[in-house]
């Protein structure tokens, strides 16, 4: 028997989408898959690695541990949403960059959504503030030393443009 | 000048793509294939009675169901061994689909083809394997036991045994040396297993082409060539009609190295058959339970030495647990054996190695690929003849370096590529004075007084190796120069994320005088270059970079004799800067690389006003000469190979501050240092991006990564939940030297970088854990738990 759907409304990266999605569709597979947005990765889908971090309402979440249809209305800012008006990279985008924060690039989409989050909440974030807010994403390539010091550039390029 | 790029920090070209989520890897592609799932064994050892799936074919969405017994002749054998070795007397791999046995949890068994991986799943689920479970075999210990069998045709469970024997000077055996030496120890060591685990697991897409009979793959997988090859050859196609594509790579460390799995043959086979565009991508469980692990050892080793702890004779003894089946053979074990004599000058040397069976996954190389099991073999027994002598721990090792005038150095043995182990160049005096610079190794005692001063426990540890880098056979490169002026270089090796788009891209600018933003690289895409061996063993640098660097030279040639040409000069007088070719010393004389480009295709339509300027009427060719010369190709373009005679070496020392909390065990590292030479390098950057990464797998490995079985073979902790990789918490700031000891084998006098930092890692925590407890640390990983276990058990006093 076919499985029951539903249709859901999301707001992501500022322009509205519609999906029709069984209940136990992850957001994670709905961003990916419905939509082809495969910038968001997922790595363990069971909410420890964090590379399928999205922010919902301007908030990191795990999208591998969210069910799309909870979030019917809610407004999704995924990687792909990151840059700024023209694709202009995001100071987030640009440190990582410069400071080699990334390597096979599969663990950086969720540390970019964490790393924008963060310094929202916290525009010069001490040393030990950078590493606790980073302590819920795994990389498997960088060591994360580079991605220390993107985050701390990240906030510079911030701070240099407001 | 802007084109000298070699050496140079330049940032990643592939970063602008991978930063705004436009990569490309496996499961972001083929979104309308259908999904493949997996019933895996949930046993480590039983018999298949009967596979009933009369209960999945009422889901939704349900394509197909294949067992073994639905598998036509050539893909339903056994998998290929990928190496085999003399050595290697009883090995073994597996089918693709179970046949009627199961030896290791995560085993596949049936494969299911649905709409998406959901309906996939939910088919699997209600697919009944009736299992005889058959008694497992857990642990090398009693593996050789022999009790029970992993394969009923392999006694004691011993997949190979190898002895290598190298005499002292003086011509006596190791037992020889050891028994007359005036100091000797024995001891155990044990090292846990670990595994590669990149962030993306496996996966495999494949689009069958029914009216031109063609395939195409996209693997996530470290050697895109050699899985063409062998999919031609399960499936019987001609070569050219397979093409294979490793996309992005959310990394690899090793374990995608291993080919064909599994499922690399299943998805494409069931393409084919079904004409249908087919994906399967593995999902974490999957990863863990069925792919590949490695590190687990016991060792047992004897040493010798002198008063001055110079080693006379060295007898090792290594049970190296190789899991259910052997595809890459006994690579790992060898590696141990062969690299474990670091950067040292030993009297005599034997080791012998048992490579056993255990109902458990199977044991192939992750980054470091048994180096950092021989370096912590070597470094704990360096550290334990300094401690039993009363001796500084550098100055042991000092007194065993091989000196930097004794090179090219000959260790007597065979490597891990069947040639003479032969180090070709280094300086380990310098490296270890650089490292006790660096760390204030002189200078620890007072600072260790201060911590106890405050009630503080810290130890300072260090660790050396060697490692055999750029291995053979060889690899080519591709380099052409459209009339664009675009510069198009590829190579048959694949990237993980190691910046290869860069810095080949890096070399091919520098060598061919363009603008770096003028070059583009495609790495592991069989569509661009056929030949290619792979991506592991710190190669792809070496290999590949020197075989562009060559084929960059071919193609400089030629542009250089059209220009002379066309400028009625010599080639000797000639240079290329920023795309542009002209007279030394003359600008004005000059034609750029597009016009070359141009010139070197002689044509005879013109479809642009660039190739106007090719065509037959007003092409600038002497008359009474072929259009193109004899000997001669059309096109700016060349390829050239880099087959080195042997390995190059490579080397580091390492050194760590630890501090152990007296209450809790708790484990902090303090300081950690590294002075690394991989000849010279490419782009510094992306070496310490190298060395950064591997030292954090390496603190995985020292104090955090094991994979847990039970008695039952049951893997306890398949998660990231439990399988514990060190997060940015985790890692100590890593600070970073480099000495540049040229290799003289290559051109660009190049050694590898990948796997170096993970490698004395383990060793390196030991030596400092040691240190600061004045406990033997005889295991690795070490948890807080087993800290304060040991110090329970440390006798009074
Ligand atoms: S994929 Fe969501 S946390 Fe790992
Ligand atoms: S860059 Fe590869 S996992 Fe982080």
């Amino acid at each position: 028997m076919p499985e029951r759907t539903h249709d859901i409304t999301l707001t992501v990266n500022g322009v509205v989408r519609h999906a029709t999605v069984p209940a136990r569709r992850l957001l994670s597979d709905c961003l990916r898959h419905d939509l082809g947005l495969t910038g968001t990765h997922v790595g363990c889908e069971h909410g420890v690695c964090g590379c399928c971090t999205v922010l919902l309402d301007g908030e990191p979440v795990r999208s591998c541990l969210t069910f799309a249809v909870t979030v019917s209305g809610h407004e999704i800012t995924t990687v792909e949403g990151l840059a700024g008006p023209g694709g202009r990279m995001s100071p987030v985008q640009r440190a990582f960059a410069e400071c080699h924060g990334l390597q096979c690039g599969f663990c950086t989409p969720g540390f970019l959504c964490t790393v924008t989050a963060l310094l929202r909440e916290n525009p010069a974030p001490t040393d030990a503030e950078v590493v606790e807010g980073l302590s819920g994403n795994l990389c498997r390539c960088t060591g994360y030393q580079n991605i220390v010091k993107s985050v701390h550039r990240a906030a510079e390029l911030i701070a240099e443009e407001s | 000048m802007t084109t000298k790029l070699f050496g140079e920090p330049v940032q990643r070209r592939e970063d602008p793509r991978l930063l705004t989520g436009q990569g490309r890897y496996l499961d972001d592609l083929g979104s309308g294939a259908l999904a493949a799932a997996f019933v895996r064994s949930p046993h480590a050892h039983a018999r298949i009675r009967d596979i009933d799936v009369s209960g999945a074919l009422d889901v939704d969405g349900l394509v197909a169901i294949y067992t073994w017994e639905d598998l036509p002749p050539r893909v339903a054998e056994p998998l290929p061994l990928l190496i085999p070795h003399p050595a290697l007397t009883h090995g073994r791999t597996a089918y693709p689909l179970a046949r009627d046995t199961v030896r290791h949890v995560g085993e596949p068994v049936v494969m299911v083809v649905a709409r998406d991986r959901y309906l996939a799943e939910d088919a699997c689920a209600l697919i009944r394997v009736d299992y005889e479970p058959l008694k497992p075999v857990v642990g090398v210990e009693e593996a050789l036991v022999g009790a029970h069998r992993v394969h009923e045709d392999v006694p004691g469970n011993v997949g190979a045994h190898l002895v290598q024997e190298v005499p002292s000077a003086r011509g006596r055996t190791a037992a020889e040396e050891i028994e007359a030496a005036p100091h000797s120890l024995s001891f155990r060591l044990d090292i846990e297993r670990s595994a590669s685990m990149p962030l993306e697991g496996r996966g495999v897409y494949a689009r069958w082409d029914p009216d031109d009979r063609s395939l195409r793959v996209y693997s996530s997988t470290q050697t895109s060539t050699s899985v063409r090859m062998a999919l031609a050859a399960k499936l019987g196609l001609p070569l050219p009609s397979v093409e294979v594509i490793a996309p992005d790579v959310g990394g690899g460390f090793g374990v995608k190295i291993v080919h064909p799995w599994p499922e690399e043959v299943l998805i494409p086979w069931a393409a084919m058959l079904l004409d249908r565009e087919i994906k399967w991508t593995e999902d974490r469980r999957e990863h863990f339970v069925s792919s590949a692990h490695e590190r687990g050892q016991v060792q047992h080793v004897k040493v010798g030495f002198d008063d001055e702890g110079r080693v006379l004779g060295l007898d090792v003894t290594i049970l190296h647990d190789h899991g259910a089946y052997t595809p890459y053979g006994i690579i790992v074990p060898i590696v141990t054996a062969t690299q474990l004599l670091g950067p040292y000058k030993i009297g005599a040397y034997r080791v012998e190695f048992s490579s056993i069976y255990t109902n458990t996954v199977q044991v192939t190389p992750y980054r470091g690929a048994g180096r950092p099991q021989g370096v912590f073999c070597m470094e704990r027994t360096m550290d334990r003849i300094a401690a039993y002598l009363g001796l500084d721990r550098t100055a042991v090792r000092a007194a065993n370096f091989i000196q930097p005038e004794e090179f090219p150095y000959d260790q007597g043995m065979m490597f891990q590529d069947g040639r003479p182990l032969i180090y070709d160049s280094g300086n380990y005096p310098e490296s270890l004075r650089m490292l006790k610079e660096l760390i204030g190794w002189d200078s620890f005692e007072e600072r260790r007084a201060a911590a106890a001063a405050e009630g503080r426990r810290i130890g300072i540890g260090i660790g050396c190796y060697v490692e055999g880098t750029g291995v053979g056979p060889y690899e080519g490169g591709h380099v052409q120069i459209t009339s664009d002026g675009r510069v198009h270089v590829s190579t048959g090796l694949t990237s993980q994320g190691q910046g290869h788009e860069t810095v080949f891209a890096q070399i091919a600018a520098t060598e061919l005088g363009v603008p770096i933003e003028r070059v583009s690289v495609v790495t592991g895409d069989t569509r661009r270059f056929g030949y290619a061996v792979g991506t592991f063993a710190s190669r792809a640098a070496v290999m590949s970079g020197n075989a562009i660097a060559l084929a960059c030279r071919k193609v400089r040639e030629k542009a250089l004799r059209i220009a002379a040409d066309a400028l009625e000069a010599d080639p000797a007088d000639l240079e290329i800067d920023d795309g542009i070719v002209h007279v030394a010393g003359t600008p004005t004389a000059s034609i750029p690389l597009a016009t070359v480009a141009v010139l070197a295709n002689p044509l005879r339509y013109a479809f642009d006003e660039e190739a106007r300027r090719a065509t037959q009427f007003t092409g600038t060719a002497a008359l009474d000469r072929p259009p193109v010369a004899e000997g001669q190709e059309p096109g700016l373009e060349g390829r050239d190979y880099y087959s080195p005679v042997r390995s190059t070496f490579a080397s580091g020392m390492h050194a760590a501050i630890v501090e152990t909390d007296p209450g809790t065990a708790e484990i902090k590292i303090l300081r950690y240092a590294v002075v690394h030479d991989c000849g010279k390098l490419i782009n510094p950057m992306i070496v310490e991006g190298q060395i950064h990464g591997g030292v954090a797998q390496g603190v995985g490995g020292a104090l955090y990564e094991r994979m847990v079985y039970d008695s039952h073979g049951q893997l306890l902790n398949a998660s990231f939940m439990d399988f514990l990789m060190p997060y940015a918490t985790e890692v100590p700031r890593i600070e970073t030297a480099h000495l540049e000891t040229p290799s003289p084998l290559n051109p660009l006098g190049i050694k590898g970088a990948g796997e170096a930092g993970v490698i004395p890692v383990p060793a390196v925590i030991a030596s400092a854990i040691e240190d600061a407890e004045g406990i033997p640390i005889t295991r690795m990983p070490i948890s807080p738990s087993e800290l304060h276990e040991l110090r329970l058990r440390r006798p009074p006093g």
